[in-house]
């Protein structure tokens, strides 16, 4: 078992699908919502996921496949 | 000794101890670091400052490491000069230039690596570690051979051979990672959950943030304990915006600033705004990455993470941690955000380095340019004292600028070089 901090952005449409809720009912993820901010043209989210390693790469890859951003909570970490 | 209370988070303002942390347990917000500016007022003052080292330990009052024993490889104490022909050219009088690029690695990041080095050998760590395409790499890998510890430096696989040289040659393992940008990204981010290793600008970087306020303390004291009427700064991840704003505003608080009487920090260290501090913040991203522009423009309260397609590579951070923070304090300055062409960067370059004998880097490119259009646009007017950010060398980005190399290839004789000669002048050159 593991546990991952992400943030979600949804842009447009994405905003108003129920994509956390499929998350937790497609994967065997437990999704924890710390931070959140959802408006017309935009919202992101701030969450704990909890499963297996390999369980939580394949519930964000269908995330990301989807057309959500997945970024680590602290933003990008590769600096100039 | 530091004057560090602990930490607090940003957005929900619970309290931690200064320990290796960068998020919030409960909201993940960011932490940052809380001070004991009571003490710190009872101690500090210009004289204590000048008489220190003529580096970024002059301010060590102010920063969240003990300066007894610092990592240093003399990070900061950079010039800052009178810009003439720059001014000249772009109709202002007053203008200076603070040349960051002649740090020990060459940009700014020293300061903030001086910090967050010294800051994880007091916590007995033995390991350096960060995630870069140059500038951090290098500087990361200069401080952990300063200070006789290893380090671990992640690049992507795709990173011009002179920067890897340009961090290798201190003797870091260098980590090349195949994969693509949000893949490394998200890899560093794990990692730092699972070595016990100081990332600087990941569970180090409440600490490794506030090196950057010294950029706010130097041009403030080498102005005579003034501040500017405007500043052009370059941005990424809006950290070094906010703090040099930070910085401005800390010597207000204090009393260091001339003609400024002392105040209150008030509830809210971190946004505190002094009255006195009346300096305009300009920000200047390159429009292959400006996240921060486009939100700031659009009046929008979040930023909107892009793609990054920009030669300014220093500059190429898509998701900013610190982009809502930094318009925050464009709104409270009244500064501007201004995203510059990607066709100007290198017109940027070539116009510091030809009007002012300095080789800047790509993003010295943009802040150039960002400058030339405020001061077109009339937002800076001719007399106003100005302060733009030159924060790394151009030693670092040299295949930006490759076109400007066009030599008169002759024989070895004068007959030669004076036809040549003739030949270029007859076109012009």
């Amino acid at each position: 078992m593991g546990k991952q901090r992400v943030k979600f952005t949804f842009l447009d449409d994405l905003v108003k699908q129920p994509v956390i809720y499929r998350l937790g009912h497609s994967f065997q993820i437990v999704t924890n919502i710390r931070r959140a901010d959802v408006r017309e043209e935009m919202g992101w989210v701030v969450l704990e996921l909890d499963g297996d390693e390999s369980e939580i790469k394949r519930g964000l890859d269908w995330v990301s496949a989807i057309g959500v951003r997945v970024d680590p909570v602290s933003g990008d970490v590769v600096e100039g | 000794m530091s004057f560090v209370n602990g930490l607090k988070c940003r957005e929900c303002g619970r309290e931690f101890p200064a320990e290796p942390l960068n998020v919030c347990d409960f909201c993940f917000g960011p932490l940052e670091v809380v001070y004991d500016y009571a003490t710190i007022s009872e101690v500090i003052s210009r004289d204590r400052i000048t008489q220190g080292p003529l580096s970024i330990w002059r301010y060590q009052d102010l920063l969240p490491a003990s300066g007894e024993d610092p990592v240093d490889i003399m990070a900061g104490f950079t010039p800052l000069m009178k810009a003439r022909n720059l001014g000249e050219r772009l109709g202002l009088r007053n203008l200076y230039i603070k040349n960051d690029s002649v740090n020990p690695s060459f940009s700014f990041k020293d300061r903030v690596v001086s910090v967050a080095s010294t800051k994880a050998v007091e916590f007995g760590f033995d390991t350096l570690a960060c995630a870069s395409t140059g500038n951090l790499a290098c500087s990361v890998a200069a401080h952990s051979a300063r200070a006789g510890i290893r380090s671990y430096v992640f690049i992507p696989w795709d990173l011009e051979t002179g920067k890897i040289i340009g961090a290798a040659v201190y003797g870091p393992t260098l980590v090349s990672v195949e994969g693509t940008y949000d893949e490394v990204n998200r890899l560093c981010s794990e990692l730092a959950d699972n070595y016990p290793w100081a990332f600087v600008n990941i569970n180090m970087r409440p600490y490794y943030a506030e090196g950057s306020k010294t950029l706010g303390y130097e041009v403030a004291e080498q102005l005579g304990w003034r501040l500017p009427d405007h500043v052009v700064i370059p941005s990424a991840s809006g950290a070094m915006f906010t703090k040099i704003w930070k910085g401005f505003n800390e010597l207000a608080c204090l009393g260091l600033l001339e003609g400024v009487d002392a105040s209150s920090f008030g509830p809210d260290q971190n946004t505190v705004h002094h009255p006195a501090v009346t300096t305009k913040m300009h920000m200047a991203q390159a429009e292959g990455c400006s996240p921060i522009v486009s939100a700031w423009a659009n009046g929008q309260a979040h930023v909107i993470p892009v793609r990054p397609n920009t030669v300014a590579k220093s500059l190429a951070i898509g998701n900013p941690a610190d982009g809502i923070y930094a318009i925050r304090v464009l709104n409270e300055s009244q500064g501007t955000a201004n995203s510059v062409p990607e066709s100007e960067v290198v017109e940027g370059i070539k116009l510091l380095a030809e009007t002012e004998g300095i080789f800047t880097e790509t993003a010295g490119g943009v802040t150039v340019s960002a400058l030339k259009t405020l001061a077109e646009s009339g937002a800076i007017k001719p007399d106003e004292l100005t302060v733009v950010y030159i924060t790394g060398n151009g030693l670092k980005t040299m295949e930006a600028v490759e076109s400007v190399v066009n030599p008169l290839s002759i024989k070895p004789t004068i007959s030669s070089f004076e036809g040549a000669l003739s030949e270029r002048i007859a076109v012009g050159g």
